[in-house]
């Protein structure tokens, strides 16, 4: 499954609402490392489809969703469980080092 | 087997790269996965690299010292090494994807990694009011009040590009002079939106979920004192990256790679190393990339003798 490009007003459903476990994307065009964390997140995506989804929220858009959750640095990777960021991973790092943060999630 | 593998995409590794590659060594080039092109990719204007008079954005001369690397020929892989064995005559270099490559030389250009301040509640923080990177982070920080600590190039440019977004900058710094090139200084100097506060540390972040402030130390006094603050840019220098070889390769005591004189020869035989990851002292993009240069047409010699 693609990542879904969630916005203010479909954050609740998209993300606090899911019946898995997600990982929210906070990223803008201008953020370099962020663009080499991208492509890492549409593979997690398509190979992760069962355990978790991927939800990208650009900060450019959608800052009240930023500010809602005190983002000030990106790339943050926040991973939503039952309506609540449970964990944050912050900056650029390979994939494999983000698979093994989530590993608690995929069972 | 290949002739040369090259670790690191930092000015010293693609310099290296379009010396072996116009030499004919075909080099390999394994660049990272996420952050291909090294600090520079994090700096704004570059002013002081030579033959651009006019400056170039740090992510533009990347882009171009990596398509001056591939014009030659040089095999550019975007992909973490994990793993090396660099003892025997064959050279072992294992990749995050599971790819396993074989050379007869190994040029290690892999840099420095930013420094912490080793606080606790820092890593907690960190996206949310702790960053390192202004170029990345400075966006969020529009009319509030913020710090950077250090006192470095880095340092200064980090607090003039943060003047763009935030309405006061302080500069922390734990002496009473700065070790920034003297036109840095003076333009942090005639900033009006910059403050400094000279001769203190930061004993303690302050902030759940989010920053709220520091606690400061003085570093002749001692005297703590409490400065409210939305963002904290840490720019206190950088440790050479030297996991991958630590146990393998000679370091110095202040844990570079050792080099021979003034040439980029490890402790072992076809093992080179160049940049950030053998200089305590210079680490200018100029410097690294000259270092990148030695090292390439060292592997080109030690390839020629055996």
């Amino acid at each position: 499954m693609k990542p879904v490009e969630a916005t203010t007003e479909s954050f609740k459903t998209d993300v606090l609402e899911a019946d898995k476990p997600v990982i929210v994307d906070f990223w803008a065009e201008w953020c370099g490392p962020c663009r080499m964390v991208s492509p890492i997140l549409d593979e997690i995506a398509t190979e992760y489809s069962e355990k978790l989804k991927v939800v990208k929220v650009n900060v450019d858009d959608h800052p009240q969703l930023a500010m809602d959750y005190q983002v000030t640095g990106i790339p943050l990777l926040g991973i939503f469980q039952g309506g609540k960021m449970v964990k944050q991973l912050v900056g650029a790092r390979p994939k494999a080092a983000i698979v093994s943060e989530l590993t608690e999630f995929l069972g | 087997m290949r002739d040369v593998i090259i670790i690191g995409s930092g000015p010293a590794g693609y310099t290296a790269a379009i010396y072996a590659a116009r030499a004919q060594l075909n080099p390999l080039l394994i660049a990272s996965s996420v952050e291909p092109g090294g600090e520079l990719m994090k700096t704004t204007e570059v002013e002081n690299y030579p033959g651009f008079p006019e400056g170039a954005m740090g992510p533009d001369l990347m882009a171009n010292f990596q398509a001056q690397a591939e014009r030659f020929g040089t095999e550019i892989l975007f992909d973490d090494v994990v793993e090396v064995d660099l003892k025997g005559d064959v050279k072992i270099v294992k990749t995050g994807a599971g790819e396993t490559f074989e050379a007869k030389t190994v040029i290690i250009s892999t840099g420095a990694a930013y420094r912490e301040l080793g606080l606790p509640k820092e890593k907690e923080l960190s996206g949310h009011g702790v960053s390192w990177c202004a170029t990345c982070d400075g966006f969020f920080f529009r009319e509030k009040t913020i710090a950077v600590v250090g006192g470095g190039d880095s340092a200064m440019e980090e607090a003039n590009f943060l003047t763009k977004f935030a309405s006061k900058v302080y500069v922390i710094h734990r002496r009473d002079t700065l070790k920034a090139s003297k036109i840095m200084q003076q333009r942090a100097f005639d900033n009006p939106k910059i403050e400094f506060i000279w001769n203190s540390g930061i004993a303690e972040l302050k902030g759940e979920g989010k920053l709220e402030g520091v606690v400061l130390e003085n570093t002749v006094t001692g005297e703590k004192s409490d400065l409210a603050l939305d963002g904290l840019f840490i720019a206190i220098g950088n440790d050479p990256r030297v996991w991958l070889v630590e146990n393998q390769v000679e370091l110095t005591e202040e844990r570079f790679i050792k080099v021979e004189g003034r040439s980029s020869r490890t402790t072992l035989p076809g093992v080179f190393a160049a940049g950030d990851v053998i200089d305590p002292t210079y680490r200018q993009a100029i410097t690294a990339a000259g270092s990148g240069c030695v090292a390439a047409l060292d592997a080109e010699h030690y390839l020629a003798s055996h």
